[in-house]
């Protein structure tokens, strides 16, 4: 399998009950399957299709991407805990593309 | 805007994929989502309106009033849709943020749907100088 980064961005501290953004990015180049190289040959189509965020276990945000999403697929979206717990995020696509990140949220 | 923009804009405008989207795909692609074909409701639609670059455009969804998912359409990239996205129950704010490809002027329409099953859309005008898809 490649070898994927992902950045994820979370608030340096998080309150219970307060809401805080999530920013998550992975690198990708979301090949939409419409451009030529430069030798005139289509470029295979390569996509991220989709993103999931759970926290501890259960689905919080799920988006599915379509080739109109620029490369290095961004996406962000608010969440609120009552509670310490743990997300969980992971991207899959085209040719078995899959990238997993964990984030421990710890409230203050 | 420079002259050299514009003419940038403009020839890659005419080397646009033969492969487009149309206003019936994006409607047919909207009531695959949604199930209807939504009415105007309330909804926000941020996204600069004059875009120099269309390769990744911010771009910004919010409704005021829980729903269970967001969704993007475009009628004149390549194809309709752009992102379909559900909330959980730990989603503070019906909303989400994400860049996208332009690959020319057109109005994005985005949609919302309700727990209840009510779906609505909002759309705004963008204009592109120079166009995503054909790009290296």
């Amino acid at each position: 399998m490649r070898s994927t980064r992902a950045v994820i961005v979370l608030p340096a501290a998080i309150q219970a009950g307060e809401p805080f953004e999530v920013r998550a990015t992975v690198a990708h180049a979301m090949e939409t399957g419409y451009r030529n190289d430069d030798a005139g040959t289509r470029l295979p189509r390569d996509l991220v299709r989709r993103f999931e965020c759970r926290l501890d276990g259960e689905l919080m945000f799920a988006a599915d991407l379509f080739p109109a999403v620029s490369a290095n697929p961004y996406v962000a979206f608010w969440m609120r805990l009552s509670q310490p717990g743990e997300l969980s995020f992971v991207w899959r696509g085209d040719a078995g593309f899959e990238h997993r990140e964990l984030r421990r949220i710890t409230l203050s | 805007m420079k002259r050299r923009t514009l003419m940038a804009g403009l020839a890659t405008w005419a080397l646009l994929p033969q492969a487009q989207a149309s206003e019936d795909a994006m409607r047919a692609a909207i009531r695959r989502w949604a199930g209807q074909d939504p009415p105007p409701g309330p909804l926000t639609l941020e996204m600069a309106e004059l875009v120099e670059n269309g390769n990744a455009v911010p771009v910004r969804v919010a409704a005021r009033e829980p729903v269970l998912g967001l969704a993007l359409f475009t009628p004149l990239n390549p194809e309709p849709e752009v992102i379909h996205v559900a909330f959980g129950p730990a989603i503070a704010r019906p909303e989400f943020s994400t860049r996208m490809r332009l690959a020319r002027s057109q109005r994005i329409v985005a949609v919302a749907r309700a727990a209840d099953g009510r779906c609505w859309q909002t759309g705004l005008d963008v204009i592109v100088t120079l166009a995503a898809c054909v790009e290296p």
